[in-house]
Protein backbone atom coordinates (compact mmCIF):
# COMPACT_ATOMS: atom_id res chain seq x y z
CA UNK A 1 0.00 0.00 0.00
CA UNK A 2 1.42 3.47 -1.30
CA UNK A 3 0.83 6.12 1.67
CA UNK A 4 -1.23 8.61 0.64
CA UNK A 5 0.55 12.27 1.82
CA UNK A 6 0.40 15.83 0.83
CA UNK A 7 4.02 15.28 -0.75
CA UNK A 8 2.18 12.08 -3.20
CA UNK A 9 -0.59 14.66 -3.76
CA UNK A 10 2.05 16.84 -4.97
CA UNK A 11 3.80 14.12 -7.07
CA UNK A 12 0.50 12.58 -8.97
CA UNK A 13 -0.25 15.77 -9.79
CA UNK A 14 2.26 16.00 -11.64
CA UNK A 15 1.24 13.05 -13.89
CA UNK A 16 -2.37 14.34 -13.77
CA UNK A 17 -3.46 11.93 -11.25
CA UNK A 18 -3.95 9.28 -13.40
CA UNK A 19 -1.21 6.88 -12.04
CA UNK A 20 -2.73 6.53 -8.60
CA UNK A 21 -2.44 2.78 -7.05
CA UNK A 22 -5.98 1.27 -6.80
CA UNK A 23 -6.96 1.43 -3.24
CA UNK A 24 -7.60 -2.33 -2.45
CA UNK A 25 -7.29 -5.84 -4.98
CA UNK A 26 -10.40 -7.26 -6.34
CA UNK A 27 -9.51 -11.47 -5.96
CA UNK A 28 -11.22 -14.14 -6.27
CA UNK A 29 -12.37 -15.94 -3.53
CA UNK A 30 -9.62 -18.61 -2.71
CA UNK A 31 -10.29 -22.20 -1.43
CA UNK A 32 -10.59 -21.84 2.32
CA UNK A 33 -10.05 -18.86 4.45
CA UNK A 34 -9.39 -18.63 8.42
CA UNK A 35 -12.84 -16.29 8.59
CA UNK A 36 -15.11 -15.50 6.77
CA UNK A 37 -16.92 -12.12 6.45
CA UNK A 38 -20.04 -11.57 5.18
CA UNK A 39 -21.24 -8.42 4.51
CA UNK A 40 -18.38 -5.37 3.10
CA UNK A 41 -20.02 -2.66 4.98
CA UNK A 42 -18.47 -0.35 7.49
CA UNK A 43 -18.65 -2.84 10.12
CA UNK A 44 -17.73 -5.62 8.64
CA UNK A 45 -14.66 -4.10 6.79
CA UNK A 46 -13.84 -2.63 10.41
CA UNK A 47 -13.68 -6.00 11.73
CA UNK A 48 -11.33 -7.57 9.20
CA UNK A 49 -9.27 -4.62 9.66
CA UNK A 50 -8.61 -5.12 13.35
CA UNK A 51 -8.63 -8.91 13.24
CA UNK A 52 -5.82 -8.80 10.59
CA UNK A 53 -3.71 -5.54 12.36
CA UNK A 54 -4.27 -6.27 16.29
CA UNK A 55 -5.09 -10.19 15.91
CA UNK A 56 -2.52 -10.98 12.94
CA UNK A 57 -5.12 -12.59 11.06
CA UNK A 58 -4.51 -12.32 7.89
CA UNK A 59 -5.87 -15.20 6.37
CA UNK A 60 -9.68 -13.11 5.66
CA UNK A 61 -12.28 -12.82 3.81
CA UNK A 62 -14.75 -9.55 3.73
CA UNK A 63 -17.75 -11.12 0.83
CA UNK A 64 -20.29 -8.53 -0.06
CA UNK A 65 -23.09 -9.05 -2.29
CA UNK A 66 -23.24 -5.51 -3.73
CA UNK A 67 -20.38 -3.36 -3.77
CA UNK A 68 -18.33 -2.29 -0.27
CA UNK A 69 -19.88 -0.04 1.57
CA UNK A 70 -22.88 -0.05 -0.04
CA UNK A 71 -25.52 -0.63 2.76
CA UNK A 72 -26.56 1.51 5.38
CA UNK A 73 -22.97 3.09 5.52
CA UNK A 74 -23.96 4.93 2.82
CA UNK A 75 -27.23 5.49 3.95
CA UNK A 76 -26.90 7.18 7.29
CA UNK A 77 -26.63 10.43 8.51
CA UNK A 78 -23.03 10.02 9.77
CA UNK A 79 -23.32 11.52 13.54
CA UNK A 80 -21.34 9.70 16.23
CA UNK A 81 -21.60 10.43 19.64
CA UNK A 82 -21.18 8.22 22.81
CA UNK A 83 -24.03 9.68 25.67
CA UNK A 84 -26.01 6.45 25.60
CA UNK A 85 -27.93 5.98 29.59
CA UNK A 86 -26.48 2.63 30.47
CA UNK A 87 -22.93 1.47 31.60
CA UNK A 88 -22.38 -1.01 29.45
CA UNK A 89 -23.54 0.95 26.13
CA UNK A 90 -21.79 3.96 26.60
CA UNK A 91 -18.32 2.16 27.36
CA UNK A 92 -19.03 0.91 24.33
CA UNK A 93 -19.94 3.27 22.02
CA UNK A 94 -17.07 5.53 23.92
CA UNK A 95 -14.22 3.03 23.13
CA UNK A 96 -15.45 3.42 19.51
CA UNK A 97 -15.29 7.40 19.93
CA UNK A 98 -11.83 7.05 21.35
CA UNK A 99 -10.91 5.19 18.01
CA UNK A 100 -12.66 7.69 15.88
CA UNK A 101 -10.00 10.49 17.62
CA UNK A 102 -7.40 9.06 15.59
CA UNK A 103 -8.70 6.71 12.82
CA UNK A 104 -7.86 9.15 9.83
CA UNK A 105 -3.77 9.11 10.65
CA UNK A 106 -4.46 5.10 12.10
CA UNK A 107 -5.85 4.28 8.52
CA UNK A 108 -4.14 6.93 6.33
CA UNK A 109 -7.23 7.71 5.20
CA UNK A 110 -8.91 10.89 5.81
CA UNK A 111 -12.64 9.88 6.99
CA UNK A 112 -13.38 13.81 7.77
CA UNK A 113 -14.05 12.98 11.60
CA UNK A 114 -15.10 16.69 12.63
CA UNK A 115 -15.53 17.04 16.20
CA UNK A 116 -18.90 19.86 16.23
CA UNK A 117 -20.93 18.78 18.98
CA UNK A 118 -24.48 16.99 19.21
CA UNK A 119 -27.40 18.95 20.56
CA UNK A 120 -30.29 16.87 22.16
CA UNK A 121 -32.75 18.74 22.60
CA UNK A 122 -35.73 18.66 25.22
CA UNK A 123 -39.09 19.75 24.81
CA UNK A 124 -41.23 18.94 27.66
CA UNK A 125 -40.48 18.93 32.07
CA UNK A 126 -39.58 15.18 31.26
CA UNK A 127 -37.38 15.19 28.54
CA UNK A 128 -35.25 18.16 30.74
CA UNK A 129 -35.15 14.83 33.79
CA UNK A 130 -34.18 12.70 30.96
CA UNK A 131 -31.78 14.40 30.05
CA UNK A 132 -30.05 15.25 33.34
CA UNK A 133 -30.60 11.88 34.27
CA UNK A 134 -28.15 10.94 31.45
CA UNK A 135 -26.04 13.80 31.43
CA UNK A 136 -25.18 12.86 35.19
CA UNK A 137 -24.92 9.26 33.95
CA UNK A 138 -22.45 10.10 31.07
CA UNK A 139 -20.18 12.01 33.20
CA UNK A 140 -20.24 9.37 35.78
CA UNK A 141 -18.96 7.11 33.28
CA UNK A 142 -16.25 9.66 31.94
CA UNK A 143 -18.15 10.79 29.05
CA UNK A 144 -18.27 14.73 28.59
CA UNK A 145 -21.73 16.47 28.99
CA UNK A 146 -23.49 19.53 29.92
CA UNK A 147 -27.18 20.53 30.34
CA UNK A 148 -28.57 23.33 28.33
CA UNK A 149 -30.79 25.83 28.82
CA UNK A 150 -32.70 27.44 25.85
CA UNK A 151 -30.39 30.37 26.12
CA UNK A 152 -27.56 27.83 26.02
CA UNK A 153 -28.83 26.20 23.11
CA UNK A 154 -29.58 29.60 21.68
CA UNK A 155 -26.16 30.32 21.50
CA UNK A 156 -24.77 27.36 19.79
CA UNK A 157 -27.03 27.07 17.54
CA UNK A 158 -28.61 30.83 16.79
CA UNK A 159 -30.74 30.03 14.13
CA UNK A 160 -32.86 27.44 16.42
CA UNK A 161 -36.76 28.47 17.04
CA UNK A 162 -37.21 29.78 20.83
CA UNK A 163 -40.14 30.85 20.70
CA UNK A 164 -42.01 29.35 24.12
CA UNK A 165 -45.00 29.49 21.81
CA UNK A 166 -44.78 26.59 19.68
CA UNK A 167 -46.41 23.39 19.94
CA UNK A 168 -42.81 22.14 21.39
CA UNK A 169 -41.14 24.52 22.85
CA UNK A 170 -37.37 24.02 22.99
CA UNK A 171 -36.68 23.90 26.77
CA UNK A 172 -32.94 22.76 26.75
CA UNK A 173 -30.65 20.15 25.72
CA UNK A 174 -27.65 17.85 26.21
CA UNK A 175 -24.83 19.05 24.96
CA UNK A 176 -21.84 16.34 23.73
CA UNK A 177 -19.44 18.46 22.41
CA UNK A 178 -16.95 15.84 21.57
CA UNK A 179 -19.87 14.22 19.05
CA UNK A 180 -19.90 15.10 15.52
CA UNK A 181 -20.09 13.82 12.41
CA UNK A 182 -18.07 11.38 10.32
CA UNK A 183 -17.41 10.82 6.44
CA UNK A 184 -19.26 7.33 5.89
CA UNK A 185 -17.87 6.40 2.21
CA UNK A 186 -14.53 7.65 3.35
CA UNK A 187 -15.03 5.34 6.45
CA UNK A 188 -15.49 2.09 4.60
CA UNK A 189 -13.29 2.97 1.88
CA UNK A 190 -10.51 3.67 4.45
CA UNK A 191 -10.87 -0.04 6.53
CA UNK A 192 -10.97 -1.71 3.48
CA UNK A 193 -7.64 -0.57 1.88
CA UNK A 194 -6.48 -0.82 5.43
CA UNK A 195 -7.60 -4.50 5.73
CA UNK A 196 -6.61 -4.98 1.82
CA UNK A 197 -2.72 -3.90 3.12
CA UNK A 198 -2.90 -6.72 5.48
CA UNK A 199 -4.14 -9.39 2.71
CA UNK A 200 -7.38 -9.54 3.37
CA UNK A 201 -9.61 -10.75 0.49
CA UNK A 202 -12.46 -8.11 -0.37
CA UNK A 203 -15.01 -9.84 -2.72
CA UNK A 204 -17.59 -8.00 -3.94
CA UNK A 205 -20.46 -9.09 -6.24
CA UNK A 206 -20.86 -12.23 -4.21
CA UNK A 207 -23.53 -12.89 -2.48
CA UNK A 208 -23.89 -15.90 0.26
CA UNK A 209 -26.61 -18.21 -0.52
CA UNK A 210 -26.52 -20.72 2.56
CA UNK A 211 -24.06 -21.08 5.49
CA UNK A 212 -22.72 -24.92 5.35
CA UNK A 213 -22.44 -26.72 8.57
CA UNK A 214 -21.55 -29.89 9.58
CA UNK A 215 -22.08 -31.59 12.88
CA UNK A 216 -22.81 -28.44 14.39
CA UNK A 217 -19.84 -26.49 13.11
CA UNK A 218 -19.16 -23.96 10.48
CA UNK A 219 -17.71 -25.76 7.15
CA UNK A 220 -17.87 -22.61 4.81
CA UNK A 221 -20.53 -20.60 2.96
CA UNK A 222 -22.16 -20.97 -0.54
CA UNK A 223 -21.59 -18.18 -2.98
CA UNK A 224 -23.02 -16.93 -6.31
CA UNK A 225 -19.01 -17.49 -7.05
CA UNK A 226 -19.16 -21.16 -5.73
CA UNK A 227 -18.32 -22.59 -2.11
CA UNK A 228 -15.63 -21.20 -0.10
CA UNK A 229 -14.43 -22.76 3.22
CA UNK A 230 -13.73 -21.30 6.24
CA UNK A 231 -13.17 -21.79 9.93
CA UNK A 232 -15.21 -19.37 11.22
CA UNK A 233 -17.94 -16.78 9.71
CA UNK A 234 -18.85 -13.65 11.07
CA UNK A 235 -22.15 -12.69 9.91
CA UNK A 236 -22.43 -8.39 9.94
CA UNK A 237 -25.24 -8.31 7.55
CA UNK A 238 -27.56 -5.81 9.02
CA UNK A 239 -30.63 -5.98 8.00
CA UNK A 240 -30.15 -9.01 7.02
CA UNK A 241 -29.21 -10.40 9.40
CA UNK A 242 -32.47 -12.77 10.05
CA UNK A 243 -32.16 -13.78 6.34
CA UNK A 244 -28.67 -15.28 7.08
CA UNK A 245 -29.63 -17.02 10.68
CA UNK A 246 -32.56 -18.39 8.76
CA UNK A 247 -29.83 -20.41 6.90
CA UNK A 248 -28.76 -22.34 9.81
CA UNK A 249 -32.28 -22.29 11.59
CA UNK A 250 -31.60 -20.03 13.79
CA UNK A 251 -34.11 -16.88 14.92
CA UNK A 252 -33.01 -13.54 16.22
CA UNK A 253 -34.63 -10.90 18.36
CA UNK A 254 -34.50 -8.72 15.68
CA UNK A 255 -36.98 -7.04 12.99
CA UNK A 256 -35.88 -5.42 9.96
CA UNK A 257 -37.38 -2.21 8.89
CA UNK A 258 -36.53 0.64 6.74
CA UNK A 259 -35.00 3.99 8.25
CA UNK A 260 -34.66 6.97 5.84
CA UNK A 261 -32.71 9.46 5.39
CA UNK A 262 -32.43 12.62 3.13
CA UNK A 263 -30.59 15.82 1.87
CA UNK A 264 -31.46 18.89 0.48
CA UNK A 265 -29.57 21.32 -2.05
CA UNK A 266 -26.36 22.74 -1.13
CA UNK A 267 -26.33 25.99 1.00
CA UNK A 268 -24.36 28.20 2.82
CA UNK A 269 -22.82 27.18 6.04
CA UNK A 270 -25.65 27.73 8.87
CA UNK A 271 -25.31 24.99 10.99
CA UNK A 272 -22.14 23.98 12.74
CA UNK A 273 -23.33 21.03 14.79
CA UNK A 274 -25.84 18.21 14.87
CA UNK A 275 -29.68 19.22 16.36
CA UNK A 276 -31.23 15.82 17.51
CA UNK A 277 -34.61 15.65 19.04
CA UNK A 278 -36.22 12.63 20.24
CA UNK A 279 -39.26 13.99 21.01
CA UNK A 280 -40.77 15.81 17.65
CA UNK A 281 -38.37 13.41 15.81
CA UNK A 282 -36.27 15.10 13.71
CA UNK A 283 -32.25 15.09 13.41
CA UNK A 284 -30.86 17.89 11.02
CA UNK A 285 -26.84 18.17 10.36
CA UNK A 286 -25.23 20.30 7.47
CA UNK A 287 -22.52 18.44 5.45
CA UNK A 288 -19.20 20.25 4.12
CA UNK A 289 -20.93 20.15 0.86
CA UNK A 290 -23.45 21.83 2.15
CA UNK A 291 -26.67 20.46 2.10
CA UNK A 292 -28.48 19.74 5.21
CA UNK A 293 -28.39 15.85 5.96
CA UNK A 294 -31.65 14.72 7.76
CA UNK A 295 -32.47 11.58 9.15
CA UNK A 296 -36.72 10.86 9.27
CA UNK A 297 -37.41 7.65 11.35
CA UNK A 298 -37.81 4.10 10.38
CA UNK A 299 -41.24 2.29 9.35
CA UNK A 300 -43.43 0.82 11.64
CA UNK A 301 -43.73 -2.40 9.89
CA UNK A 302 -40.92 -5.13 8.72
CA UNK A 303 -39.46 -4.48 5.20
CA UNK A 304 -36.58 -4.85 3.04
CA UNK A 305 -37.48 -2.48 0.12
CA UNK A 306 -34.78 0.17 1.10
CA UNK A 307 -37.61 3.11 0.52
CA UNK A 308 -39.49 4.21 3.07
CA UNK A 309 -43.15 5.85 3.61
CA UNK A 310 -43.68 9.64 2.38
CA UNK A 311 -45.59 10.46 5.91
CA UNK A 312 -42.52 9.72 7.63
CA UNK A 313 -40.16 12.01 5.65
CA UNK A 314 -43.28 14.55 6.18
CA UNK A 315 -43.32 14.28 9.76
CA UNK A 316 -39.75 15.05 10.39
CA UNK A 317 -39.72 17.86 7.81
CA UNK A 318 -42.57 19.46 10.00
CA UNK A 319 -40.89 18.78 13.12
CA UNK A 320 -37.20 20.47 11.47
CA UNK A 321 -39.41 23.36 9.74
CA UNK A 322 -41.04 24.31 13.57
CA UNK A 323 -37.58 24.14 15.00
CA UNK A 324 -35.82 26.25 12.09
CA UNK A 325 -38.42 28.48 10.54
CA UNK A 326 -36.13 29.60 7.63
CA UNK A 327 -35.34 25.87 6.47
CA UNK A 328 -39.14 25.81 5.36
CA UNK A 329 -38.08 26.66 1.86
CA UNK A 330 -35.22 25.20 1.38
CA UNK A 331 -35.62 21.86 -1.47
CA UNK A 332 -34.97 18.37 -0.64
CA UNK A 333 -32.67 16.92 -3.20
CA UNK A 334 -32.53 13.15 -2.33
CA UNK A 335 -34.30 10.53 -0.08
CA UNK A 336 -33.51 6.63 0.43
CA UNK A 337 -34.15 3.98 2.87
CA UNK A 338 -32.04 1.92 4.87
CA UNK A 339 -32.64 -1.29 6.41
CA UNK A 340 -32.44 -1.79 9.56
CA UNK A 341 -32.05 -4.38 12.32
CA UNK A 342 -33.88 -3.49 15.28
CA UNK A 343 -33.55 -5.12 18.24
CA UNK A 344 -35.76 -5.01 21.64
CA UNK A 345 -33.52 -3.19 23.42
CA UNK A 346 -31.92 -0.70 20.55
CA UNK A 347 -28.45 -2.48 21.38
CA UNK A 348 -26.14 -4.82 19.64
CA UNK A 349 -26.05 -8.18 19.52
CA UNK A 350 -22.28 -8.73 19.14
CA UNK A 351 -22.12 -13.03 20.38
CA UNK A 352 -21.15 -15.97 19.22
CA UNK A 353 -23.88 -18.76 18.20
CA UNK A 354 -25.11 -22.38 18.98
CA UNK A 355 -23.44 -23.06 15.71
CA UNK A 356 -19.72 -23.50 16.49
CA UNK A 357 -17.85 -21.17 14.35
CA UNK A 358 -20.46 -19.06 13.61
CA UNK A 359 -20.73 -15.57 14.75
CA UNK A 360 -23.25 -12.19 14.62
CA UNK A 361 -22.71 -8.63 15.00
CA UNK A 362 -25.85 -7.13 14.34
CA UNK A 363 -28.88 -5.47 15.99
CA UNK A 364 -26.88 -2.08 15.71
CA UNK A 365 -30.51 -0.75 14.81
CA UNK A 366 -30.64 2.43 13.81
CA UNK A 367 -27.85 4.04 15.46
CA UNK A 368 -24.89 1.85 13.81
CA UNK A 369 -22.29 4.29 12.04
CA UNK A 370 -21.24 5.92 15.22
CA UNK A 371 -20.28 2.28 16.54
CA UNK A 372 -18.40 0.77 13.27
CA UNK A 373 -14.48 1.20 14.62
CA UNK A 374 -15.61 0.11 17.99
CA UNK A 375 -18.17 -2.59 16.71
CA UNK A 376 -15.36 -3.99 14.43
CA UNK A 377 -12.50 -3.75 17.03
CA UNK A 378 -14.58 -5.66 19.99
CA UNK A 379 -15.72 -7.88 17.50
CA UNK A 380 -12.31 -9.17 16.19
CA UNK A 381 -10.97 -9.67 19.40
CA UNK A 382 -14.58 -12.25 19.56
CA UNK A 383 -13.35 -13.52 16.77
CA UNK A 384 -9.80 -13.95 17.46
CA UNK A 385 -9.79 -15.46 21.27
CA UNK A 386 -13.41 -16.97 20.51
CA UNK A 387 -14.47 -15.27 23.40
CA UNK A 388 -16.20 -11.76 23.90
CA UNK A 389 -14.16 -9.08 24.24
CA UNK A 390 -14.74 -7.72 28.01
CA UNK A 391 -16.44 -4.83 26.05
CA UNK A 392 -18.95 -6.89 24.04
CA UNK A 393 -19.78 -9.50 26.75
CA UNK A 394 -22.88 -7.81 27.84
CA UNK A 395 -23.94 -8.18 24.28
CA UNK A 396 -24.19 -11.40 23.87
CA UNK A 397 -27.30 -13.05 22.47
CA UNK A 398 -27.77 -14.89 25.78
CA UNK A 399 -29.07 -11.45 27.31
CA UNK A 400 -32.39 -12.33 25.58
CA UNK A 401 -32.75 -15.53 27.87
CA UNK A 402 -30.89 -14.07 30.85
CA UNK A 403 -33.15 -10.93 31.19
CA UNK A 404 -29.88 -8.87 31.30
CA UNK A 405 -31.36 -6.73 28.84
CA UNK A 406 -29.56 -3.08 27.98
CA UNK A 407 -32.23 -0.99 27.45
CA UNK A 408 -31.41 2.02 25.53
CA UNK A 409 -35.10 2.90 24.01
CA UNK A 410 -35.41 6.66 24.69
CA UNK A 411 -32.82 6.67 27.50
CA UNK A 412 -30.42 6.97 25.13
CA UNK A 413 -31.38 10.08 22.85
CA UNK A 414 -32.31 7.48 20.60
CA UNK A 415 -34.58 9.12 18.33
CA UNK A 416 -36.42 6.12 17.05
CA UNK B 1 -47.48 4.50 2.01
CA UNK B 2 -49.86 1.39 2.14
CA UNK B 3 -53.61 1.49 1.68
CA UNK B 4 -54.85 -1.50 3.86
CA UNK B 5 -58.54 -2.76 3.90
CA UNK B 6 -59.98 -3.66 7.10
CA UNK B 7 -61.77 -7.16 7.34
CA UNK B 8 -63.87 -5.45 9.97
CA UNK B 9 -64.78 -1.97 8.58
CA UNK B 10 -64.62 -3.89 5.01
CA UNK B 11 -62.74 -0.84 3.72
CA UNK B 12 -60.27 0.38 1.87
CA UNK B 13 -58.06 2.83 4.58
CA UNK B 14 -54.68 4.67 4.87
CA UNK B 15 -51.78 3.28 6.66
CA UNK B 16 -52.04 6.03 9.05
CA UNK B 17 -55.18 4.97 10.45
CA UNK B 18 -53.35 1.79 11.54
CA UNK B 19 -50.47 0.37 13.76
CA UNK B 20 -48.27 -2.60 13.17
CA UNK B 21 -48.17 -4.98 15.61
CA UNK B 22 -45.75 -7.31 14.77
CA UNK B 23 -45.77 -11.06 14.05
CA UNK B 24 -48.87 -12.70 13.69
CA UNK B 25 -49.59 -16.69 15.12
CA UNK B 26 -47.40 -16.35 17.79
CA UNK B 27 -49.23 -18.72 20.50
CA UNK B 28 -48.52 -17.40 24.35
CA UNK B 29 -47.30 -20.17 26.04
CA UNK B 30 -50.04 -22.15 27.81
CA UNK B 31 -48.01 -22.56 31.29
CA UNK B 32 -45.01 -20.06 31.04
CA UNK B 33 -44.19 -21.10 34.69
CA UNK B 34 -42.73 -25.23 33.51
CA UNK B 35 -40.92 -23.54 30.25
CA UNK B 36 -37.15 -22.75 29.97
CA UNK B 37 -35.81 -19.22 29.98
CA UNK B 38 -34.92 -19.59 26.16
CA UNK B 39 -38.43 -20.87 25.40
CA UNK B 40 -40.05 -17.65 27.37
CA UNK B 41 -37.45 -15.97 25.47
CA UNK B 42 -38.09 -17.46 21.86
CA UNK B 43 -41.99 -16.48 22.44
CA UNK B 44 -41.12 -12.86 23.85
CA UNK B 45 -38.42 -11.80 21.78
CA UNK B 46 -37.45 -13.82 18.90
CA UNK B 47 -39.07 -13.70 15.15
CA UNK B 48 -38.84 -14.98 12.00
CA UNK B 49 -38.28 -11.90 10.07
CA UNK B 50 -38.70 -12.85 7.04
CA UNK B 51 -37.96 -11.32 3.75
CA UNK B 52 -40.63 -12.05 1.39
CA UNK B 53 -44.14 -13.00 2.77
CA UNK B 54 -44.78 -12.31 6.55
CA UNK B 55 -47.88 -12.65 9.28
CA UNK B 56 -48.45 -9.84 10.49
CA UNK B 57 -50.99 -8.14 12.81
CA UNK B 58 -52.33 -4.62 12.56
CA UNK B 59 -54.61 -2.50 15.04
CA UNK B 60 -57.26 -0.63 13.11
CA UNK B 61 -56.46 2.61 15.85
CA UNK B 62 -58.53 5.37 13.96
CA UNK B 63 -61.43 3.04 12.60
CA UNK B 64 -62.75 -0.03 14.59
CA UNK B 65 -60.21 -0.41 16.89
CA UNK B 66 -59.74 -3.89 16.23
CA UNK B 67 -56.67 -6.24 15.65
CA UNK B 68 -56.89 -8.05 12.44
CA UNK B 69 -53.96 -10.48 10.67
CA UNK B 70 -52.03 -9.41 7.35
CA UNK B 71 -50.16 -11.72 4.77
CA UNK B 72 -47.60 -8.83 3.19
CA UNK B 73 -44.57 -9.35 1.09
CA UNK B 74 -41.67 -7.38 3.09
CA UNK B 75 -39.60 -7.11 -0.44
CA UNK B 76 -42.30 -6.16 -2.57
CA UNK B 77 -44.34 -4.69 -0.20
CA UNK B 78 -47.32 -6.45 -1.78
CA UNK B 79 -50.14 -7.06 0.69
CA UNK B 80 -51.89 -10.06 -0.33
CA UNK B 81 -54.80 -10.71 1.63
CA UNK B 82 -55.93 -9.33 5.00
CA UNK B 83 -58.15 -12.21 7.68
CA UNK B 84 -59.60 -11.80 10.99
CA UNK B 85 -58.30 -12.42 13.87
CA UNK B 86 -58.52 -16.44 14.03
CA UNK B 87 -59.09 -17.00 10.98
CA UNK B 88 -55.69 -18.81 9.10
CA UNK B 89 -54.06 -17.33 6.19
CA UNK B 90 -55.04 -18.85 2.34
CA UNK B 91 -51.83 -17.03 1.00
CA UNK B 92 -48.03 -18.23 2.77
CA UNK B 93 -44.86 -18.67 1.08
CA UNK B 94 -45.68 -22.39 -0.20
CA UNK B 95 -48.74 -20.96 -1.87
CA UNK B 96 -47.07 -18.23 -3.50
CA UNK B 97 -43.94 -20.37 -4.56
CA UNK B 98 -46.64 -23.61 -5.68
CA UNK B 99 -48.41 -20.68 -8.02
CA UNK B 100 -45.04 -19.42 -9.13
CA UNK B 101 -43.86 -23.01 -10.44
CA UNK B 102 -47.63 -23.89 -12.13
CA UNK B 103 -47.28 -20.38 -13.98
CA UNK B 104 -43.66 -21.03 -15.04
CA UNK B 105 -45.50 -24.93 -16.05
CA UNK B 106 -47.67 -23.59 -17.98
CA UNK B 107 -45.18 -21.28 -20.33
CA UNK B 108 -43.35 -24.18 -21.07
CA UNK B 109 -46.44 -26.49 -21.87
Amino acid sequence: MKKYSGFSLFKHSLSHHENWQAAWRSPQPKKEYDVIIVGGGGHGLATAYYLAKVHGITNVAVVEKGYLGGGNTARNTTIVRSNYLWDEASKLYDHSLDLWKDLSQDLNYNVMFSQRGVLNLGHTLQDMRDIERRVNANRLNGIDGVVLDTAGVKEIVPIINDSQDIRYPVLGASWQATAGVARHDAVAWGFARGADSFGVDLIQQCEVVDIVTEEGAVVGVKTTLGFIGAKKVACVTAGNSGVMAAMVGLRLPIESRPLQALVSEPIKPILDTVVMSNAVHAYVSQSDKGDLVIGAGTDSYNGYGQRGSFNVVEHTLSAICELFPMFSRVRMNRAWGGVVDTCPDACPIISKTSIKGLFFNCGWGTGGFKATPGSGHVFAHTLAHDEAHPLAAPFSIDRFSTGHLIDEHGAAGVAH
Amino acid sequence: MHHIYCPYCEEIREEEEYSYTGEAHIERPKDPASISDDAWANYIFFRTNPRGIHHEMWYHAAGCRRYFNATRDTNSYQIHETYKMGELPTVTAKTIAADALTALQGEVS
